[in-house]
C-alpha cells in the first residue's frame, strides 16, 4: 500500500510539471505588460525598464521557465507577487482555509443531498418523487452557479433577511455559499447514484439478502449502496476537486477571500507569479484528491484490497 | 400419510408491464410433504423461478402481482402475512438457493459476514457467536472455516455455490427452495453439490423444492415431480409415476429429447416449436401448437387436471385416455 501511494505521488510530478509549463506559456503569450499594469499608465519608461529588469521579465522564455521550476524544486519558492512583493505560497496558504471550508461544506451538502435523493429515486423508480428529483437534477446541472448564488442571496438575504449575503464572519455566513456550490454537484452525484443503484438492486445478491429475511431498508443501505458506491465516489472526488479549484464564481458572488478569487484578481492585474502559483497549487490539490479517491477504492472494493494486500506480503 | 409442509392452491402470478400482462404462473396446485423433495421441471421461461419467488414472497411489485391462490406453509397462508411476519419466515423457515452462484453473493462482503447475517437476523446471538456459527456452516459445506474472512471473488464457482448453500441452511430451514442450483456449474462439481445437498437435507430433515430442467438431477434427488409448461403444472406425480408412466405429451417430449446411449441415435428428437408468448397464451391448451396429438377440441379449451392414480395427475385428455388404455391392457 505504501509503495502504491509513493508510486502515485511520483507520477504526480510530471503532471504538475506539465501544468506549470502550460500556465507559464499561456502567461507568456498573453498580451499586456505586467509592468505597465502594475506601475500604472503614467509610469516613466525608466521605471518600467527597472521593474522588468528586477522581475526578470527581459530574460528569454525558457530561461525564465527553468528559473521558475528551479525555485520551486530547490527553495519551494513559487515567486513573489508583483503587486504585494510577498511570497506567492504564503499568500495562497493564508487564503486556502476559506477555500477548503467552502469546498468541504459544499461537498457535504452535495453528498448528503445527492446520495439520498439518488437512492430514493432508484428505489421508487418512475414515481412522482423520482420525476421531481430528475427535474431538480436537470436544473442543477443546467443552472449557472453564480446565478443560483445571486438568486439565493436575493431570496434569503434581501427579501427574507434570514441569512447574511456575503463575507466569512461566522458559521451563518457559510450556509448560502455552500448550498449554492453544493447543489450543482448534488445534481450530478444524484444522477450517478440513481443509475448505479438501479443497476445494483436488480442483482441476484439483493434477492439473496431478501431471502435471508433482511429488512428492505438494510438491504438498500448495506447491500446495494455499498456496491453502488465505487462509481459514486469517483464522481464525488471529481466534484470535490472542482470545488477546490472552480469555486471562483461562488467566492466572488459571496465575497469569500479564497484562492479562486485571488487567482481571478491576479489575472486581472497581470500578476503572473500569482496566477502560475495558484493554478499550480490548485492542480496539486486536484491530484491529491484523486489520489485520495483511489486509496478510498481499495477500502471499498475488496478486489483492489486483496490485490494490494497480496503485493505487500 | 406424512404431514404436509407446503401446499399451493390455485396460485396465479402475473407481471404487468406497460399494459401487457405476462402470465407467468397460472393456477398452480402443488403439495409437498415433510422431508420430501419435489422436482419442478420445465423449460426456461415456464415460470419456475417466479413460482419459487412467489413462495418466498419476493416477487418485485410492481410489476409482479399475485392475483389469486393460497400458499399454505405449516397450516398458515403466507399470502395473508404482513411484511414483518414474512421477514421472520424468510431465511429461518423457508430459504432459497439461487441459480447463479457467481452473482448470488454480495461482492463487497466477506462470505463469513454473509452467512453470519442470516444467523444474526433469526437467532439471538452475539456477533462473535454468529461468526463462529458461520465458520461451522462453512466447514459443514466443506470449506475451511478460516476462509470466512475472504471475499466471493476469491472462491471458485462450485465453492461459491457451497457458500450459498451454507447461507440457505444456516438457520436450519423447514423448506429449502433450490432454483437450478447446479445449472451454472460444471458436471463434476454438480455431483458434489447435489450430494452435499442430499446429505444436508437428510441430516437436517429439510423438505425441498428443486427447480431444474435436468432429469438426471430429478432422478437423483426427488420423490415427487411436477412438470411445468407455460406457467402451468401439466403433470404431477411421484418420480416413479413420471419416469415410468409419464403420459403428458410434453413430458414424453422432454424424455424423448434426452440422448440415449443404448440406441444408435444420430440426432436428438427435440420438441418442435417454441413455448407460447406468455403475454398471449392460447385459448386452448398451452401446448396445443406443439403437440403431435393435438385435436380441434384441444385448441378450444384447456383440459382439467385429472387424477390418474392417487399420486399421479395430468392435465391432458389425450394423456388420460392413453394412460387408461395402457393400464387396462396391462
Amino acid at each position: 500500500m505504501a509503495k502504491y501511494i509513493l508510486k502515485r505521488l511520483l507520477m504526480m510530478l510530471p503532471v504538475l510539471l506539465g501544468v506549470a509549463f502550460v500556465v507559464f506559456t499561456l502567461m507568456y503569450i498573453t498580451p499586456g505588460d505586467p509592468a505597465k499594469v502594475i506601475l500604472g499608465e503614467s509610469a516613466t519608461p525608466e521605471a518600467i525598464a527597472a521593474f522588468r529588469q528586477e522581475m526578470g521579465l527581459d530574460n528569454p522564455f525558457l530561461v525564465r521557465f527553468f528559473d521558475y521550476v528551479k525555485g520551486i524544486i530547490f527553495h519551494f519558492d513559487f515567486g513573489t507577487s508583483y503587486q504585494t512583493k510577498k511570497p506567492v505560497l504564503g499568500e495562497i496558504l493564508s487564503r486556502f482555509p476559506d477555500t477548503v471550508t467552502l469546498a468541504a461544506l459544499s461537498a457535504l451538502v452535495a453528498v448528503v443531498v445527492g446520495v439520498t435523493l439518488g437512492v430514493i429515486s432508484a428505489v421508487k423508480q418512475y414515481s412522482l418523487f423520482d420525476n421531481l428529483a430528475s427535474i431538480i437534477g436537470l436544473l442543477g446541472v443546467a443552472m449557472p452557479n453564480f446565478w443560483m448564488g445571486m438568486m439565493l442571496v436575493l431570496i434569503f438575504a434581501v427579501y427574507l433577511r434570514w441569512l447574511p449575503a456575503s463575507g466569512t464572519y461566522g458559521p451563518k455566513y457559510w450556509i448560502l455559499p455552500s448550498l449554492t456550490l453544493g447543489f450543482i454537484s448534488a445534481a450530478s452525484i444524484m444522477r450517478t447514484t440513481r443509475s448505479q443503484m438501479l443497476e445494483v438492486i436488480r442483482q441476484d445478491y439483493i434477492d439473496t439478502a431478501r431471502a435471508k429475511g433482511q429488512d428492505e431498508m438494510v438491504i438498500i443501505l448495506r447491500h446495494a449502496l455499498r456496491n453502488a458506491m465505487i462509481p459514486i465516489i469517483t464522481v464525488i472526488g471529481i466534484q470535490f476537486g472542482q470545488m477546490l479549484g472552480g469555486s471562483v464564481l461562488v467566492e466572488t458572488v459571496f465575497s469569500i477571500p479564497g484562492v479562486g478569487r485571488y487567482m481571478i484578481d491576479a489575472i486581472k492585474a497581470r500578476d503572473y507569479p500569482v496566477v502560475q502559483g495558484t493554478v499550480l497549487f490548485l492542480s496539486a490539490c486536484f491530484s491529491f484528491v484523486n489520489l485520495g479517491v483511489d486509496i478510498l477504492y481499495t477500502f471499498i472494493d475488496p478486489k483492489m484490497k486483496t490485490m494490494y494486500a497480496k503485493k505487500k506480503s | 400419510m406424512s404431514e404436509t409442509i407446503l401446499e399451493i392452491k390455485n396460485l396465479t402470478i402475473h407481471y404487468v408491464v406497460d399494459k401487457e400482462t405476462v402470465e407467468a404462473v397460472n393456477n398452480v396446485n402443488l403439495q409437498i410433504n415433510k422431508g420430501e423433495t419435489l422436482g419442478l421441471v420445465g423449460e426456461t421461461g415456464a415460470g419456475k423461478t417466479t413460482l419459487a419467488k412467489g413462495i418466498m414472497g419476493i416477487i418485485p411489485n410492481p410489476p409482479g402481482k399475485i392475483l389469486n391462490g393460497e400458499i399454505i406453509f405449516e397450516g398458515e397462508n403466507l399470502l395473508k402475512k404482513n411484511k414483518k411476519e414474512m421477514q421472520a419466515i424468510r431465511g429461518e423457515k423457508i430459504s432459497m438457493i439461487f441459480q447463479d452462484p457467481m452473482t448470488a453473493l454480495n461482492p463487497v462482503m466477506t462470505v463469513g459476514d454473509q452467512i453470519a447475517e442470516v444467523i444474526r437476523l433469526h437467532e439471538h446471538v452475539s456477533p462473535k457467536e454468529a461468526t463462529d456459527k458461520a465458520k461451522e456452516m462453512l466447514e459443514m459445506v466443506g470449506i475451511p472455516g478460516q476462509r470466512a474472512s475472504e471475499y466471493p471473488h476469491q472462491f471458485s464457482g462450485g465453492m461459491k455455490q457451497r457458500v450459498v448453500i451454507a447461507i440457505a441452511l444456516a438457520c436450519r430451514p423447514e423448506l429449502l427452495i433450490a432454483d437450478e442450483p447446479t445449472t451454472a456449474l460444471d458436471v463434476t462439481i454438480q455431483m458434489q453439490v447435489l450430494d452435499l445437498m442430499n446429505n444436508l437435507k437428510k441430516q437436517l430433515g429439510t423438505s425441498m423444492v428443486l427447480i431444474t430442467h435436468d432429469f438426471g438431477v430429478v432422478a437423483e434427488m426427488c420423490e415427487k415431480v411436477a412438470i411445468m409448461y407455460a406457467g402451468e403444472v401439466v403433470e404431477y406425480g411421484t418420480a416413479r409415476d413420471i419416469f415410468n408412466h409419464g403420459c403428458h405429451p410434453y413430458t414424453r417430449g422432454l424424455f424423448e429429447s434426452l440422448p440415449s446411449l443404448n440406441e444408435d441415435q444420430p440426432r436428438l428428437k427435440p420438441i418442435v416449436g417454441l413455448m407460447p408468448d406468455p403475454t398471449q397464451l392460447p385459448v386452448g391448451c398451452n401446448f396445443a401448437p406443439r403437440c403431435p396429438y393435438c385435436t380441434d377440441a384441444c385448441k378450444e379449451r384447456k383440459s382439467d387436471m385429472v387424477n390418474l392414480t392417487e399420486t399421479h395427475q395430468v392435465k391432458c385428455d389425450y394423456a388420460v385416455r392413453k394412460f387408461r388404455e395402457e393400464t387396462d391392457n396391462g
